[in-house]
């Protein structure tokens, strides 16, 4: 009974859509202000239906009712709750209507934050969201329903892959889905723009926070499958340029690009039909992102050929949108505005110029993720496209852009003068080069990657000095407390986030560089030793779990002679399919990591053991939480509280105009 | 009772007594070196998406063992991977050979640049030859700022 509720909550929510992705944009159109009205309740109606549907099957899952066939090929009697409510996502059709949730989420926050909107705008964002939602639920409903069931019954259900029964399971594919659907608030924003031809600086200034706080969820998400890649697979790796990493790092490329191209768009009006594509471009790779994950190419070109009624699906509604919004872009773009004039050399320029290498580096990771995949489709051979091929193109593309990053928020708008630049910028590019050439022949081992990581990180952080201290300069304040909390937030949440990438390719940089490994044969009692640390195997014992079975080793890490901690890698072996993971063990540091991972077992007690020894690895989540945090910190800055406070007049007009002086 | 004095016993004498150093898995260390600096470039041919070096599947064990002849054998690098790509084709090595199939895969990426740098150029011509810029007067910037004032007074 419930799931059929779950099912027909679907099928209520694709007929609300259909209303919702019609009228409010027909009114907007012709001006019939009881049709655009529709969209506000619809879009609201619509979040509760799909809400509706996915508590259903929350709660198929939660009861272990194995008579509904998604649950009974994801879950299993013996699966903890957590896991079983996190099943929900773990496999397509789940998938599927998570990202129809979220959409529905961004939709009701749509609904809840844009009072200050004009009604026309607001029903054509609401209206395309409602569009994109038809694709989703049809899609559900025709070739993915996740509520159908299986009779008879199954006894016993066939279990989550264990490799996604992990705490980062609960959290991640939220999160992602959290920053990829996201991009769909931008891209209504700039469809509804299209349609209404009113694309102007405040459309930029109303889509800047949505298209930041989806960056930064996306941010999030990333660096959190990336974490957990890193202590699940066991072989220590944080990245492998796997087409479902680079499905997820497509779109935060284009992302991040579209939050620097609309801080354009927004201040000086210009770049408009360039912000307007790269936000149809963000979440169409969001869009062709789910594509490639959940259509199966990504196994094999001839999986996709032998059931190709959802791949065909999700192709032809990837056509239609991508295509209908481009078409709609080559009709209504030519006719907007150019914005003010700016040289070459400006922070428009430094800002366009380093978008260009952003959507490049975008470009290259496509053509490694599609290239082996058209040449098998085409009978022209199978080739693998790997990390060797992606550092060899992206690092070149990406250390310019640094580059830039650092001149570019000092650059003034409109023009700026290379000299006066250089002038300013002459001890941060003498301290960052010294200390790159420097810093690694002290540390032992140089080579010329490492100079050029550490020479991108420091210069990032000494032009972020030179930059705040200038800019601390030019405000008002009596003394430097005062000076700093006048400097607006916006310019803090760039700050932070610019040293993020900082923090990021320090970890990135030190752990290529230094990172130490042992592959070791380990009798009880015995030692190994990897960096300063010593590692004592002091046996493994068998351990039941609630649906597996393990050997824990344990290991006692010792530095100087004195104990530091002691560490518990597993080989566990998940009863339902019969299949062994490794969990390795962990001992976090802000600056090295000690990772342990558990091989075979050999003869008497003895295990074959992976040792790590990784410097400054957790700079590179932290890095990203770092970013992430500075985009928090950006759109809480003081003019998007004034402009979805407008409604309200709580603060008195003249206090609000004199503070805008000093900003 | 027993088992904690066997612990005891274990904890003591797994001191400076018993403590030997872990050997490592491999016989000869400076050949693991090379394995494993051509097995990261190396594909697990049954996994999902794994390097040689990291995958744990029997199959990748015995193509690991494999390479690790042929470097008893004094094969270099060339020649090992010569071997590996005629027996199991270009789908073994992470970085694709350059030929006339993979050209567009190499070169995209400098071309994509390459295209983005002129459009930018060619764009940022075109625009500053189109746009006129008007300077602001001081009396608009009052004007601007007296509206500014009253915009506030009425919302």
């Amino acid at each position: 009974m419930i799931p059929e509720i779950g099912h027909f909550a679907l099928i209520l929510a694709l007929c609300v859509a259909v209303v919702q992705g019609i009228l409010p944009i027909y009114g907007a159109a012709v001006g019939n202000s009881a049709l655009m009205a529709v969209a506000k309740p619809a879009a609201r109606g619509q979040f509760l239906l799909v809400l509706t549907a996915f508590g259903c099957l929350a709660y198929a899952f939660a009861d272990r009712d194995f008579s509904v066939l998604y649950v009974a090929a994801t879950s299993n009697s013996q699966l903890p709750l957590h896991y079983r409510l996190a099943a929900i996502w773990g496999a397509h059709e789940g998938s599927l209507l998570l990202w129809t949730l979220i959409l529905t989420i961004w939709m009701f926050a749509v609904t809840l934050f844009s009072a200050h909107l004009p009604e026309s705008t607001r029903s054509r964002i609401l209206g395309v969201m409602g569009l994109v939602s038809i694709g989703f639920l049809l899609f559900m409903l025709t070739v993915s329903n996740p509520f159908e069931r299986l009779i008879p019954a199954a006894a016993e259900g066939r279990d989550l892959n264990p490799l996604l029964q992990d705490p980062g399971m609960v959290i991640h594919p939220p999160m992602l889905y959290m920053g990829y659907v996201g991009f769909s608030v931008a891209f209504a924003f700039a469809i509804a723009a299209l349609l209404g031809g009113n694309l102007d600086a405040a459309w930029a200034r109303w889509s800047r926070p949505w298209t930041t706080v989806a960056w930064c969820f996306l941010t999030v998400g990333i660096a959190m499958g990336s974490g957990w890649a890193y202590y699940e697979l066991g072989w220590g790796g944080w990245w492998f340029w796997d087409p479902v990493e680079n499905a997820s790092f497509m779109p935060w490329l284009a992302g991040t690009a579209l939050v620097h191209s609309l801080a354009v768009t927004d201040k000086r009006g210009g770049f408009k039909v360039w912000t307007v594509l790269l936000a149809i471009m963000a979440f169409s790779l969001s869009l062709l992102g789910t594509f490639l994950v959940r259509s199966g190419v990504l196994t094999s070109v001839h999986a996709f050929a032998t059931d190709p009624k959802r791949g065909m699906f999700i192709l032809v509604f990837l056509a239609i949108v991508i295509g209908g919004s481009l078409a709609l872009y080559a009709w209504r773009a030519p006719r907007v505005g150019l914005g003010g004039s700016f040289a070459s050399v400006s922070r428009e320029g430094m800002l366009l110029a380093n978008n260009v290498l952003l959507v490049a580096a975008m470009g290259s990771v496509l053509l490694g993720t599609l290239y082996p995949l058209f040449l098998d489709a085409l009978d022209l051979g199978k080739i693998s496209v790997g990390p060797p091929y992606f550092d060899s193109v992206f690092v070149p593309l990406m250390a310019p852009a640094i580059f830039l990053m650092g001149i570019g928020p000092l650059a003034q708008w409109k023009k700026a003068s290379v000299p006066d630049l250089a002038k300013r910028l002459r001890w941060a590019f003498g301290v960052s080069v010294v200390t790159a050439i420097t810093l690694p022949i002290v540390m032992g081992n140089w080579t010329p990657l490492l100079s050029l990581g550490l020479l991108l990180a420091i210069w990032i952080l000494t032009t972020g000095v030179v930059s705040l201290r200038e800019r601390l300069a030019h405000v008002a304040g009596n003394n430097l407390m005062e000076r700093l909390a006048s400097v607006p937030r916006s310019y803090w949440g760039m700050q932070v986030a610019h040293c993020g990438i900082a923090v990021f390719i320090v970890g990135v940089t030190m752990v290529k560089g230094f990172e130490t490994e042992k592959d070791v044969r380990m009798n009880v009692g015995e030692t190994a030793t990897i960096g300063d640390y010593m590692f004592r195997f002091d046996g493994a014992q068998d351990v039941v779990g609630p649906n597996y079975t393990a050997a824990r080793g344990s290991f006692a890490v010792s530095r100087d002679g004195r104990e530091t901690t002691l560490l518990y890698p597993e080989k566990r072996r998940y009863t339902a399919q019969n299949q062994i993971m490794t969990e390795a063990a962990i001992d976090p540091g802000l600056l090295r990591d000690l990772y342990v991972s558990l091989g075979e077992p050999l003869d008497d007690g003895a295990w074959s053991v992976r040792l790590y020894h990784k410097p400054f690895v957790d700079w590179i989540w932290g890095g990203c939480f770092i970013m992430a945090f500075g985009g928090v910190i950006a759109i809480s800055d003081r003019r998007y509280r004034i402009a979805w406070r407008r409604q309200e007049p709580a603060v008195p007009a003249p206090t609000r105009a004199a503070r805008r002086k000093v900003a | 009772m027993n088992i904690h004095w066997i612990l005891l016993i274990v904890l003591f004498l797994s001191g400076p007594v018993w403590a030997g150093e872990a050997r490592p898995l491999a016989d000869d260390p400076v050949a693991e070196q090379r394995l494993k600096h051509l097995a990261v470039e190396l594909r697990c041919l049954v996994c999902q998406n794994q390097t040689l070096a990291d995958s744990n599947a029997p199959l990748a064990e015995d193509l690991r063992r494999e390479v690790r002849e042929m470097i008893a054998k004094n094969m270099n690098d060339q020649e090992i991977i010569e071997f590996l790509t005629a027996r199991y084709g270009d789908f073994v090595l992470y970085r694709p050979p350059l030929k006339a199939t993979t050209t567009l895969l190499w070169v995209g990426p400098f071309v994509l640049v390459i295209v983005g740098a002129t459009a930018l150029v060619v764009t940022l011509r075109r625009r500053a030859a189109k746009v006129v810029d008007v300077p602001v007067t001081e009396d608009e910037h009052r004007r601007v700022e007296q509206l500014l004032a009253d915009g506030g007074k009425r919302s």
